[in-house]
């Protein structure tokens, strides 16, 4: 690994999250911005920057960090350079379970109904897909997942078309885009563990995907347990991206592009692509955040449309250039 | 390693029986060639040996201890395996392919320990691979992958070495060079195991062979004893003349 990868992309990201706590509708001075911190029960300005821009920014963080590791690992985990979370079904889950408790209106009952839901429902894609393909092998475990994302997309569409009410329609709709406008320190501390808990899980698979090069086969023979690797990628991405798509929305080509970004810094190491996909994905969450708001077109465009707007080129760019490149 | 046993294997694949009742013995130090037709069951033999397949009854015995009561990662430490056509995914440069041979040695976290680089170089040198050492894996010519491939599979002395179809796709110089580099792990110590349709090949380096035939040994010994036409006959359906000249073994196969 380049020695300067890590430290470099630190002092992107810390610059951006500078930029994020200071830039929007109200500016603020680097001075202003240290007085709030230092004293969070300050005036109205102040709290815009602890209750606003600072949950928004660590929301920002968390969920670019783990969309980009996890994108890693299922590309390592799959030997597959087109893997990504919402393959296996765990955006799609998330999605119904939130738009369930939109629909039956359990969300207008209490704030945090919805990622709790959005929570349960992702476990559950994943624990189906993970069942149904206990005892085959990785394209086993691919088709499950698409199809099990399939079903899921399936009853959202029903929810849309029946619908109460237009308005109903409509919150489902926004919800599905993905965005980072109106989240709290609630949002933080219900995301936060699993978040956490799912990045551990997904780093612990770092030296086995560096084996998997070579193949399963190879990779067996060198000491490397499937099953345990499977299970902690398909966990670690089930709490974390889970956690994650239940707290923003579904933001997807994050987990697609952060890995491949990387990749020739590290050498195409599988193993040390972790970490610093986890950064570039947390920088383009935060900047893309940061556009989203400094970009005013009339309605504000949500983060989730914002990034699939960049990010649906760079996936057809990757699809040519893979076929030039690949055997 | 002085020697690994198969003891009344019985394997199974997709719930078909591939091997029955196989009783084999393989020694430290000696190269032992399994021939037999396509089908036959030398690769499922291959697995069950290596540990990478569980037989549905049997046992298989490493230095007289069951190999099922070791843990996947000190198996990996005494015994390396080569599949048939191995590829790299990734384009990770030779060295770190090579390195990836002692991943059950290394701790959790962190990278390669110091104390392993001049293993990796000695590796390297010895399969003539300096040269490549930073060229991506996956711009490879068939010989050299199948070189890079040996030395992932020697850089940490394995007691056994099990590979199946070394010279598969490989040109005879390349084939040639292959088979002399087992023969030089086997005069080393290391108990070598290998899958092989090149019956010219086989005569030329094996110290004995196993001759397997629908999942059962048809014959097995020292190499001169085994390679002779009634066996080859019995073994592939076909005629077969074994001739012997100054330059070793020819083995034909008339229609």
């Amino acid at each position: 690994m380049s020695r300067w990868l890590l430290p470099g992309l630190l002092a992107v990201l810390a610059l951006l999250s500078a930029v994020s706590l200071l830039a929007g509708t109200v500016w603020f001075t680097p001075a202003d911005a240290l007085a709030a911190l230092r004293n969070p029960h300050g005036d109205l300005l102040q709290l815009v920057i602890t209750e606003v821009r600072l949950p928004r920014l660590a929301l920002a963080i968390l969920v670019g960090a783990i969309l980009g590791l996890s994108g890693a690992v299922l590309q390592g985990l799959l030997r597959n350079p087109l893997a990504e979370p919402g393959l296996l079904g765990v955006s799609s889950g998330a999605s119904l379970g939130a738009v369930i408790a939109l629909y039956y209106g359990f969300a207008a009952a209490f704030t945090l109904a919805t990622p709790l839901f959005a929570l349960v429902g992702a476990l559950s894609t994943i624990s189906v897909a993970l069942l149904l393909s206990r005892t085959g092998g990785t394209l086993s475990l691919i088709l499950t997942g698409v199809a099990v994302s399939t079903i899921a997309g399936a009853g959202l569409s029903l929810a849309l078309n029946l619908a109460p009410n237009p308005y109903a329609a409509y919150e489902i709709m926004t919800w599905l885009m993905g965005s980072l406008n109106d989240r709290s320190w609630d949002h933080v501390l219900l995301a936060t563990p699993f978040i956490l808990a799912g990045g551990f899980l997904l780093f612990l698979t770092a030296p086995a995907l560096d084996a998997l090069t070579l193949g399963e086969r190879q990779a067996e023979s060198l000491g490397v347990d499937l099953k345990r690797l499977r299970l902690l990628a398909l966990l670690g991405t089930a709490l974390g991206v889970g956690a994650a798509t239940a707290v923003t929305g579904t933001i997807l080509f994050v987990g697609l592009i952060s890995p491949h970004l990387v990749r020739p810094l590290v050498r195409h190491q599988p193993g040390a692509v972790l970490l610093p996909s986890a950064l570039v994905g947390a920088i383009i969450v935060l900047a893309a955040d940061i556009a989203t708001r400094l970009l005013r077109f009339g309605p504000d465009v949500k983060l989730g449309v914002f990034i699939s707007v960049i990010g649906a080129p760079f996936f057809l760019w990757l699809v040519l250039h893979l076929r030039k490149t690949s055997p | 390693m002085k020697r690994l046993e198969l003891i009344g294997v019985r394997a199974e694949r997709a719930e078909k029986t591939v091997l029955d009742g196989m009783d084999a013995t393989f020694h430290g130090g000696r190269l032992t060639v399994v021939i037999g037709p396509n089908g036959a069951g030398k690769s499922t033999l291959l697995d069950v040996a290596a540990g990478l397949l569980n037989p549905a009854s049997g046992r298989v015995e490493l230095d007289g201890a069951d190999i099922g009561t070791l843990s996947l990662r000190q198996l990996a430490q005494r015994r390396a395996y080569l599949p048939q056509s191995p590829r790299v995914d990734w384009a990770i440069s030779v060295e770190r392919v090579v390195a990836l041979g002692i991943t059950a040695r290394l701790p959790a976290f962190g990278g390669l320990p110091e104390a392993w680089k001049p293993k990796i170089d000695l590796a390297l040198q010895r399969l003539d691979l300096l040269h490549l050492r930073e060229r991506p894996a996956t711009r490879l010519s068939g010989g050299e992958l199948a070189r890079v491939m040996l030395a992932r599979a020697t850089v940490a002395d394995p007691e056994i070495l099990i590979v199946d179809e070394p010279t598969a796709g490989l040109d005879p110089r390349h084939a040639l060079d292959a088979g002399e580099r087992l023969r030089a792990l086997a005069r080393a110590g290391c108990g070598v195991v290998v899958a092989l349709h090149d019956l010219d090949l086989a005569a030329r380096i094996a110290d004995d062979v196993i001759a397997i035939k629908d999942g059962r040994i048809v014959a097995q010994g020292r190499a001169d004893d085994i390679l002779n036409e009634a066996v080859l006959r019995e073994v592939y359906d076909v005629r077969a003349r074994v001739s012997r000249d100054t330059d070793g073994l020819s083995i034909r196969f008339l229609p």
